[in-house]
């Protein structure tokens, strides 16, 4: 992992990076410690301080149903933090595996894999993941599901790609040589010089896929109410838009700021982690 | 006692959708090597050296010919059989910016042979490694390195010391100096020189130098086309 260190340190010296990874930072500690940071029960209603302007008590303001929205948002980033890593967890592990081996046997399993994967890019995105979970119904499970379907495709190709041009290289030829198994050479050889890559496109994944969760909540296809999904209490603000605009404001604020974190280091991280731009290093030495 | 013998050896390959080229690479190619000899095979680039290599290694299979080793046909054999082979025969590449997989240590490149064919524990491994990397005149120090902190006459090292764990019969070394500085590049063929003497090692020499070759080699063989068109 010598390699990957010494791009991470680079990333110090990258600010849009570093602004990323502090908020990201800041947000995994406001996910963690939700229970203690929220001055409110999330859940819990009080109809006789229904949509009320931000306040000394409520610091965003109340809701339809006199929830704090400041506290909802708080559990909230547990919620997309949770999803966006759960769902990108699985696509790129198995995308990952996918793109690896449709790159090093080629012919028909090269084939088969990658005519699935022309078939879930032939829709757009976002559709297909509103078919999905709009077939499956509500819910977390059938959320990450959708979400899952939509999103490995990315990784596939992007491995397929680099286990071609790793397989060739002189150190794999001399690894069959020595009759190392094919899943050997895969996971010592091939796997390990695709992973910056792969680590970009994951950081750049979890952004896409909060907004994503956001947006079927949003549709009332994802996580329903009354749990405190930003996408969700959008939904549920929009009655009020002229009234209380606070109740959209805030989970728009929230989801717009931690996209654009993720966006911010995933891009920090392509331009160190980049094989081309590393290929570049190691001809300077 | 014969150690390689290759008869009438033909590697085609074909490209365009409807198979309709065809590179006749390796055309009927026919050779011996001796115990403890090395075998000198000389040609401009492109005229199917590599690919005769690869097809002796069972890299790619061969479109015609035979291949023997101690006398066995081993033209055909998989599974555990060529598993055995790749402890007799062994390989070292021309370009040492990518004979080692740069995510890992040198010391781990030196032990994937014998790791790959479970030859001995860990403790044994490290005596091995340390022993290795002095009979190829190595420092140390370069174990605990990646691959992109070594010159390119110190990976060319590292690779014989890999390759030697197995204690090899046989090796094809395909351009092994053609990218380093002359000076280093002595180094290298008197290594390799000296390892012949102390193991009686053949080799099948790979070059487009003829002056390196000729100082290498016991016989020489200059392909053109993928043919032999002379021998010396
Ligand atoms: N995998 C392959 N597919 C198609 N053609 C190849 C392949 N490998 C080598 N060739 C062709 O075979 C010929 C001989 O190549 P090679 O053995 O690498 O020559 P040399 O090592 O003498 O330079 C070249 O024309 C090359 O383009
Ligand atoms: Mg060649």
């Amino acid at each position: 992992m010598n390699e990957t260190w010494i791009a991470l340190k680079e990333l110090r010296e990258n600010r849009m990076a570093a602004v990323g990874a502090v908020i990201i930072i800041f947000l995994v500690f406001v996910a963690f410690f939700a229970p203690f940071l929220a001055p409110h029960n999330p859940l819990e209603q009080n109809l006789e301080k229904r949509l009320l302007a931000p306040n000394s008590e409520y610091p965003f303001g109340t809701d339809e149903l006199g929830r704090g929205i400041f506290s909802r948002l708080l559990y909230g980033t547990r919620i997309s933090l949770e999803i966006g890593v759960i769902v990108v967890g699985i696509t790129a592990l198995l995308g990952t595996i996918l793109g690896c081996i449709s790159g090093y046997y080629g012919g028909i399993v090269d084939e088969i894999i990658m005519r699935s994967v022309d078939v879930v890019l032939a829709f757009p995105s976002i559709i297909l993941a509103l078919v999905i979970a709009g077939l499956l119904g509500p819910g977390v499970f059938n959320l990450i599901l959708a979400l899952a379907v939509t999103h490995w495709p990315g990784y596939t190709r992007l491995v397929r790609g680099m286990t071609l041009s790793v397989k060739e290289k002189e150190f794999v030829e001399a690894a069959r040589a020595l009759r190392a198994s094919s899943f050997y050479i895969m996971r010592r050889h091939i796997l390990p010089n695709c992973i910056n890559p792969v680590i970009v496109l994951a950081t750049l994944g979890i952004a896409h896929t909060i907004i994503f969760a956001a947006a079927l909540s949003f549709l009332g296809l994802g996580i329903q109410p009354p749990t405190p999904e930003w996408g969700a209490m959008l939904k549920a603000g929009i009655p009020y838009l002229r009234s209380a605009p606070f109740l959209t404001f805030f989970p728009g604020i929230m989801i717009m700021i931690t996209v654009l974190a993720f966006n911010f280091l995933g891009d920090g991280l392509r331009d160190t982690l980049d094989p081309r731009a590393k290929e570049m290093l190691m001809m300077r030495k | 006692m014969t150690r390689i013998k290759v008869e009438n050896l033909k590697k085609y390959f074909y490209s365009g959708i409807f198979r309709k080229k065809m590179i006749k690479a390796v055309d009927g190619i026919s050779f011996e090597i001796k115990e403890g000899k090395t075998l000198g095979l000389v040609g401009e680039s492109g005229c199917g050296k590599t690919t005769v290599g690869r097809t002796i290694l069972r890299l790619i299979e061969p479109t015609e010919g035979k291949i023997f080793f101690d006398g066995e046909d081993i033209t055909s054999i998989d599974g555990r059989e060529l598993k055995k082979m790749g402890k007799e025969m062994q390989v070292i590449f021309q370009n040492p910016d990518s004979s080692l997989n740069p995510r890992m240590r040198i010391y781990d490149s030196i032990a994937e042979p014998l790791r790959i064919h479970k030859i001995c524990n860990k403790k044994d491994e490290k005596e091995r490694i340390y022993e290795l990397i002095e009979t190829v005149n190595l420092n140390e120090e370069l174990l605990f390195r990646y691959p992109h902190e070594l010159s390119g006459g110190q990976i060319q090292r590292v690779v014989i010391a890999r390759i030697l764990s197995l204690n090899p019969k046989f090796i094809i070394a395909d351009e092994p100096t053609s990218m380093l500085d002359v000076s280093v590049q002595a180094q290298i063929l008197n290594l390799m020189k000296d390892l012949q003497e102390k193991y009686g090692i053949s080799y099948l020499f790979i070059s487009h130098d003829l002056e390196v070759v000729e100082w290498m080699s016991d016989e020489i063989a200059i392909m053109h086309k993928g043919k032999i068109v002379e021998r010396k």
